[in-house]
């Protein structure tokens, strides 16, 4: 047991559109919430998950940056870039910090600040997470990505929109209880189904919103979390994985190969099975994706994603709750910091919120149009 | 910076080259230097002949910045006929004519002009084939 990793310390910093503070002020409020929830203020590694901070505010280097501004001293801190899947690829990269031995202590803090540019900048720039040379190019944002794959999936398996539609509603279910949330409110099907057409058949409400946010999460082993607490949150599976960069060159553009490559890895290395997870974050950036995520991480057969969903499955007291803290619908997406986000909101949802009563849960954070997928199982450990 | 990215692009863009594996014979667009199929790296290039059909679209409303001027716009997946599938704009057709299944042809044309560095970009997009009637 002895090598077990656990998360002892979350900090999930308020997410919205933040013109008064900087990308350093928003990581260094997260790490230092995250040193108050864990009773420790010292680490030995720092791994900063991040996509755009050159193109959207003109800084790199971001690792050092934070180290010496959150007063981390000279540790060793690097940045992690996947695209929208940084912040659970730097939080893999720290739990193999803990996992090797090699450190005793790692911060993992995920960060965007996205409204320092206009918003069709931001959507240039999400565009680099594509192939800039034969996807971008041509004038694909990344919203006209996943309409492209999300209308290949209502012709092949004869899915209605507002079969899609459901999902942002049940993400926002959970956002009035998420105090870090952007948008604390439910919304109704119609509401999704009405709003303006981005790239049909995605309506600006199937999308998850652009915004600033920062999260952090303290890792360390069991041993040394039990020294903190009686029920250590435990990492009992992680898994990543990659798929072709272009939805062009996929074998089949409406399954998430990463996906299910990330979910078999960690649910091998956690011993369970789909059956076995309790809760969900799932990465909730189109409508489309949730469906896919459900389907491919194996809760549902292909074609099926929206059965659950339609069921009321998805919500708190149903089979699979997902996105209690709203999801990267309404808690909001600020693209290198949403893996840690989930984690954390998942963190928060094992101990005990009041709400579920979960003993394993996971997060799933996707990459670009899910040329990356991370996959990490979390469960108490009392 | 952006001179040469596009310059060295040219072939694939105006002429619509990809590439052949010389081991097992698949083919891509892009070209690829090491195959998706086999891992070989011997491959050479392959004209591919600019015709498809749709098997997805969609109509974009809210463009990166690049292409702001060019609204509106449609883009697609098409799958040629040799069977790679390509990324491209859909012209010469009205957003509400596109069906998946189309059949559609390449033609070369202005992709973007209002870029940083004012570089009018050309490479190819598709439109539906129309069978024109001889006299």
């Amino acid at each position: 047991m002895d090598d077990n990793v656990a998360v002892i310390g979350v900090g999930l910093g308020k997410v919205g559109e933040h013109w008064e503070k900087s990308l350093r002020d928003l990581a260094i409020e997260s790490i230092w919430m995250a040193f108050e929830d864990s009773g420790i203020d010292k680490v030995d590694a720092l791994y900063v998950g991040n996509m755009s901070s050159g193109p959207f505010v003109e800084q790199e280097h971001i690792g050092a940056l934070i180290a010496d501004f959150a007063g981390l001293g000279p540790i060793p801190a690097v940045k992690v870039e996947a695209a929208c899947g940084s912040g659970g690829a730097a939080f893999i990269e720290g739990y193999m910090g803990v996992k090797s031995g090699m450190y005793d202590y790692v911060l993992v803090t995920g960060v965007e600040k996205m409204t320092d540019v206009l918003p069709s900048k931001t959507t240039s720039i999400l565009a680099n997470a594509s192939d800039r040379d034969y996807e971008a190019f041509h004038g694909v944002s990344f919203v006209a990505l996943n309409a492209l794959v999300m209308r290949r999936y209502m012709h092949e398996f004869k899915v209605k929109r507002e079969d899609l539609s459901i999902f942002p509603v049940i993400s926002h279910k959970n956002a009035p209880f998420s105090k870090h949330a952007m948008y604390r409110k439910e919304i109704s099907l119609e509401a999704v189904m009405n709003s303006p057409i981005i790239a049909d058949p995605l309506s600006l409400m199937d999308c998850a919103p652009i915004c600033d946010g920062a999260a952090s999460v303290i890792l360390c082993s069991e041993k040394k979390a039990r020294e903190f607490t009686d029920t250590p949150i435990i990492v009992s599976g992680v898994g990543l994985a990659t798929d072709t960069l272009g939805v062009h060159d996929r074998k089949h553009m409406t399954t998430l190969s990463a996906a299910v490559e990330a979910s078999k890895k960690a649910y091998k290395m956690a011993g369970v099975t789909p059956k076995d997870i309790n809760i969900a974050e799932i990465h909730d950036a189109f409508s489309i994706m949730s469906a896919l995520s459900i389907e491919d991480m194996g809760f549902a057969k292909k074609g099926q994603g929206t059965k659950m969903a339609l069921e009321g499955q998805h919500y708190i007291g149903g089979d699979l709750p997902i996105n209690l803290y709203g999801g990267l619908k309404a808690r909001g997406h600020p693209v290198g910091a949403t893996g840690v986000y989930q984690i954390g909101e998942l963190v928060y949802s094992l101990r005990g919120d009041g709400r579920v009563d979960a003993e394993r849960g996971l997060a799933e954070n996707i990459g670009g149009s899910g040329a990356t997928v991370s996959v990490c199982v979390l469960e108490r450990g009392d | 910076m952006d001179v040469p990215r596009h310059w060295r692009e040219q072939v694939r863009r105006y002429r619509l080259v990809g590439s052949k594996c010389k081991d097992c014979e698949k083919l891509s667009f892009p070209y690829r230097t090491v195959c998706p199929k086999c891992r070989s790296r011997n491959y050479e290039d392959y004209q591919l002949i600019g015709r498809g059909k749709i098997i997805s679209f969609t109509n974009i409303n809210s463009p990166p910045k690049e292409h702001k001027y060019n609204l509106p716009f449609a883009v697609a997946l098409i799958e040629l006929m040799e069977g790679p599938v390509i990324t491209a704009q859909i012209t010469d057709a009205r957003a509400e004519e596109l069906e998946i299944g189309m059949e559609v042809e390449m033609v070369t044309r202005k992709i973007m002009e209002y870029n940083d560095d004012g570089i009018i970009c050309y490479g190819y997009k598709f439109r539906p084939i129309v069978e024109y009637a001889h006299p």
